[in-house]
């Protein structure tokens, strides 16, 4: 009778081991650093660590330290809620940073409301910002703008007919139910529309039943990981000719190193993040581009990803709402972060307002071609 | 027609690395009869491997095979730290082990390796080839020709080497083979060396058309036991044969029926085995003594 | 003691010794979460433990209920009646699937339920209309708090929640004791020794093993339906493989033959990953490490070992 007592001490006494608070400010975080989203994650939680080391190494903000306080949610929304608690009453933040998947954010969104702690997302969906919550911001581009982006280019090569080709995972599918969404608005028509698994390794029955499709013009393919690099390559052994878009989900050197030459002629949208060396020199975002990539190179050995650009800019924020505000109360913070103005970060420049807690428009998204390897811009 | 005929290359490609990993599972169970849920990481070690030492330099020709060495390794790590120890445990019991072995696996390569995503050059190129109309990456051919290859190799040595027939043995009745002279814990060994051998090869070969990441193995080892149970547990032919149709199956689905439910396929396949004819299409009928 | 009964005082015991050590919502939290394990592993413990029978896909049914409590208050279903109709869902199903696979047995039930349960997962992610597809879906539903405001106990929502859990899963534990020793329960372990000799002392053992698997459905689909609601939000990965093998873990991490070993199970493997987040990078290698040598070490579970060094102390 003892034992189940005992076994339930000694989980206790486990739980009990909590670590102390010791740092001036403190920031959260929860990631995916491991798991199926570590292609968000781990470039995030990364970018954080760097950035902050940076900061305090520099004294901090206003004199006081940073510190991060960082768990991996492995994508898990359950997870995800529990170190949200956890991030409230025993860390004792005064603002978050993640939720690198939708799931994860919208598991805690609720709980950094109640408490009243600013949560800047970094995960795609529109639902995070649409309707605006008080505490919720968020930095990457919606699926809807990438959408809208991809379409208008469609339009400006005279086409109007388009294949949807897209990954079953959250991020192709939430990209593929905007963009039917939006394709009347945006004056193109889907005529056909076929999926694959994350997992998959051939997509030519797929790609063949769209190329067979009466009058299609032109593919688009919203997904990430491994799947988009999988169908560019089936989409170039087919020998297929029409133009083909990915999402800004590739947005990744190691897109190009996967697809091979297939890559060539891939469009997509981007942050400028992809073109350091081809930015005008009066170009906004060309200084916070040219040292986020350069830091991320020094510090860990190789270039950052999209993704990690989405953490910079959201960790950026957070730290010059607390200097615009000259306090780090979790409600500066909100009103701080609610005031930005024309912050110009690695993936667009940001201006937030009551009604819009993204900030950005479809101006943040540049349209870039790939060819022979390299990325470049579309005029 | 030619539509067709892509969708069987499309299949035929898929299902030879199934093939190969139900080859594996299946050498494992007929030796210690385990089934070996961390089948799939074989494949991912050998791929991961691979491409490390690729990425570093070593040429494909070196690379391949030492990938092939680590993956054996790995194998007799299997049984030898996780496996044996358990003896005649439980049936639950070896399906956490293996499971569990699974997921250590799987965090030792997120350290060892990275989470990234990895490929490198196929053997022949990259450029597809024409056929019929349809159209098939020359490294396709590796796999399928490789997934032959090794089950012939595998019939032969069983069949008729010393080492094989003492696998043989010792997996139709360990206390008999052990009276004869055989020495069991060797051929324990060297079949899980093998089914590993088997599965890291499977990975050097797909990589250049599936990629590989730290995290693949889990659908890979699900596919490759719905492979098996579809060819008949336990019989070699029968893995080969069920991994070649599963690939199909789901290319059929993919391109004929609905492109979202191609997964399921391989899923839908196992009930209706499991329901309608357990030892599938190539395995014995078992009685359970009582 | 009458074994109900004494299941009874240790679970409320646990319950109320949570309550009063834990210092904030966190503990709280985390404690719910332990509640809720403790529901679903016991309905393994019933399949696995009395029954003897391996279940990979019962992750099935505890995302049924998930699903069935985010889902039907759409259509205007109340939260309570929603938790009664996932739990008839689930059990139906169990009802319907069981009698074809539970004519297997061994490798052959595993597989076949790993299969049902990859099957409800990809229903769930494919059909988002419905579901909300992988990025899942918000659940609305009551705050137990309420509850006990409207009897004049005032507490925060978590604590709420770790007492409705803690309520439910005694409730799961007494149960799943007295069916143990009730009759019926002795069949079911009959079956669990030999399907040949119970069946030849009159067990209609089909029905046995059927009952038993829509037993542990329902538990599984009233600790989906609670997690769902604690969490307000529910994703198809619930349904997935893995969370099928940690079910059945807890369940064989504590010892599979008794419900205490859920109990236990579940507390040591929700609260390891709390205490890992120290060690993060390592946090897979740890676990795996864990279910491998505790398998190797103690095979029929902690609660038995640490009983078995208990009594070999004792009788020193």
């Amino acid at each position: 009778m003892s034992l189940a007592k005992l076994g339930a001490c000694a989980s206790a006494l486990a739980l009990l081991v909590a670590t102390p608070a010791l740092a001036e400010i403190k920031i959260g975080a929860s990631l995916a650093v491991t798991g199926p989203a570590s292609f968000l994650g781990d470039p995030e939680a990364k970018t954080l660590e760097m950035l902050v080391k940076q900061l305090n190494a520099t004294g901090g903000i206003n004199g006081e330290e940073v510190e991060l306080v960082l768990y991996d949610d492995g994508a898990d929304p359950n997870k995800a809620r529990t170190f949200a608690t956890r991030l409230i009453e025993e860390d004792e933040v005064v603002a978050v940073i993640g939720g690198s998947s939708t799931g994860a954010t919208m598991a805690m969104a609720p709980l950094f409301t109640d408490a009243e702690i600013p949560f800047v997302s970094l995960a795609g969906a529109v639902v995070i910002i649409d309707p605006v919550k008080e505490y919720v911001f968020k930095t990457p581009h919606t699926d809807r703008m990438a959408c809208l982006k991809i379409f208008e280019d469609i339009k400006k090569r005279g086409m109007s007919k388009i294949g949807l080709i897209s990954g079953t995972g959250g991020f192709g599918k939430s990209m593929r139910a905007q963009c039917l969404d939006v394709a009347g608005e945006a004056g193109v028509e889907i005529v056909a529309d076929e999926t694959y698994g994350p997992g998959d390794a051939d997509v030519t029955p797929q790609l063949t039943n769209i190329a067979n499709t009466a009058g299609v013009e032109a593919i688009v393919n919203p997904g990430f990981g491994q799947g988009p690099a999988v169908v560019t390559r089936n989409y170039a052994q087919l020998g297929l000719k029409m133009p083909f878009y990915q999402s800004h989900g590739v947005a990744s050197d190691s897109f190009i190193h996967l697809a091979g030459d297939a890559a060539n002629g891939v469009r997509l949208p981007a942050t400028p993040m992809l073109i350091p060396g081809k930015l005008a020199d009066d170009d906004v975002q060309k200084a916070a581009v040219t040292s986020y990539i350069a830091d991320y190179k020094a510090t860990y050995g190789e270039a950052p990803s999209t993704f990690g650009g989405y953490a910079y800019d959201a960790f950026n924020m957070v730290v010059n709402a607390i200097k615009a505000k000259g306090s780090s109360e979790p409600q500066a913070i909100r009103d701080g972060l609610e005031e930005t103005s024309g912050y110009a970060g690695v993936t667009g420049v940001y201006t937030m307002s009551a009604t819009d807690h993204l900030g950005l428009d479809l101006t943040a998204f540049r349209m870039l071609e790939i060819q022979e390897g390299t990325w470049v811009p579309v005029e | 027609m030619s539509e067709l005929l892509q969708f069987v290359l499309s299949g035929v490609t898929v299902g030879a690395i199934y093939a190969a990993v139900a080859l594996g599972f299946t050498l494992i169970y007929n030796a210690s009869g385990v089934a070996n849920f961390a089948q799939g990481e074989f494949v991912v070690v050998g791929g991961m491997t691979a491409a490390a030492l690729i990425t570093a330099g070593v040429p494909v020709y070196i690379a391949g095979p030492l990938a092939v060495i680590a993956g054996m390794i790995v194998g007799i790590g299997l049984y030898k730290l996780a496996i044996k120890p358990a003896g005649k445990a439980p049936l639950v019991s070896l399906v956490i082990i293996t499971i569990g072995s699974s997921i250590f696996l799987r965090g030792v390569m997120q350290i060892v390796f990275d989470k990234q995503i990895h490929r490198y050059e196929g053997f022949s190129g990259d450029e597809a080839l024409r056929f019929l109309g349809a159209t098939i990456l020359p490294q396709s051919l590796w796999i399928i020709g490789g997934s032959i290859f090794v089950f012939a190799l595998l019939a032969w040595f069983v069949g008729h080497t010393k080492a094989g027939r003492g696998i043989r043995a010792t997996a139709s009745n360990r206390l008999a083979a052990v009276l004869v002279g055989i020495n069991t814990g060797r051929s324990m060994n060297l079949s899980f060396a093998l089914s590993a051998a088997v599965g890291a090869l499977a990975g050097v070969l797909a990589t250049p058309v599936t990629f590989t990441t730290y995290d693949a193995g889990v659908l890979m080892a699900l596919k490759g036991f719905s492979a098996t149970m579809l060819g008949g547990v336990g019989n070699p032919f029968g893995a080969l044969v069920g991994g070649f149709a599963i690939g199909l199956i789901e290319a059929m689905t993919a391109g004929y029926i609905s492109s979202d439910y191609k997964d399921a396929a391989a899923f839908i396949v196992i009930l209706a085995v499991l329901f309608v004819m357990p030892q599938g299409l190539f395995g014995r009928r078992t009685t359970e003594r009582v | 003691m009458n074994p109900t009964l004494k299941a009874f005082l240790i679970t409320a015991a646990l319950v109320v010794a949570g309550a009063l050590i834990f210092p904030s919502s966190y503990y709280f939290r985390v404690g719910s979460l332990i509640w809720i394990n403790t529901l679903s592993v016991t309905g393994i413990v019933v399949l696995l433990g009395y029954v003897g029978l391996v279940s990979l896909g019962h992750a099935g049914f505890f995302a049924i209920g998930a699903y069935a409590v985010a889902i039907l208050p759409a259509y205007g279903v109340p939260s309570g009646a929603a938790f009664l109709i996932g739990a008839a869902v689930a059990g139906g199903l169990a009802l319907m699937v069981g009698r074809p696979i539970l004519k297997l047995s061994g490798y052959y039930l595993a597989i076949a339920t790993l299969g049902l349960g990859m099957l409800i997962w990809m229903v769930l992610t494919k059909e988002s209309w419905l579901t909300g597809g992988p990025d899942g879906m918000v659940v609305s539903g009551f705050n137990p708090r309420h509850w006990f405001a409207a009897v004049g106990i005032k507490m925060k929502t978590t604590e709420a929640w770790y007492w409705l859990s803690g309520i439910f899963a005694t409730i799961g534990v007494v149960l799943a004791v007295n069916l143990g020793n009730s009759p019926w329960g002795r069949a079911l372990r009959a079956v669990h020794d030999s399907d040949v000799a119970a069946s030849s002392l009159g067990v209609d053992v089909a029905r046995a093993k059927v009952v038993a698997f829509a037993i542990s459905a329902v538990y599984a689909s009233v600790a989906g339906s609670l997690l769902s609601l604690a969490n307000g939000y529910i994703t198809p990965d619930t349904a997935g493989f893995m969370h099928s093998v940690e079910m059945v873990t807890m369940a064989v991490l504590g010892g599979a033959g008794t419900v205490y070993g859920a109990i236990v199970g579940s507390m040591i493997l929700t609260a390891l990953p709390q205490v890992l987040t120290v060690v993060a990078e390592y946090e897979h290698l740890v676990l795996g490490a864990v279910m491998v040598a505790t398998m190797v070490a103690m095979r029929n579970g902690l609660v038995p070992a640490l009983a078995a060094l208990a009594h070999r102390w004792r009788s020193e």
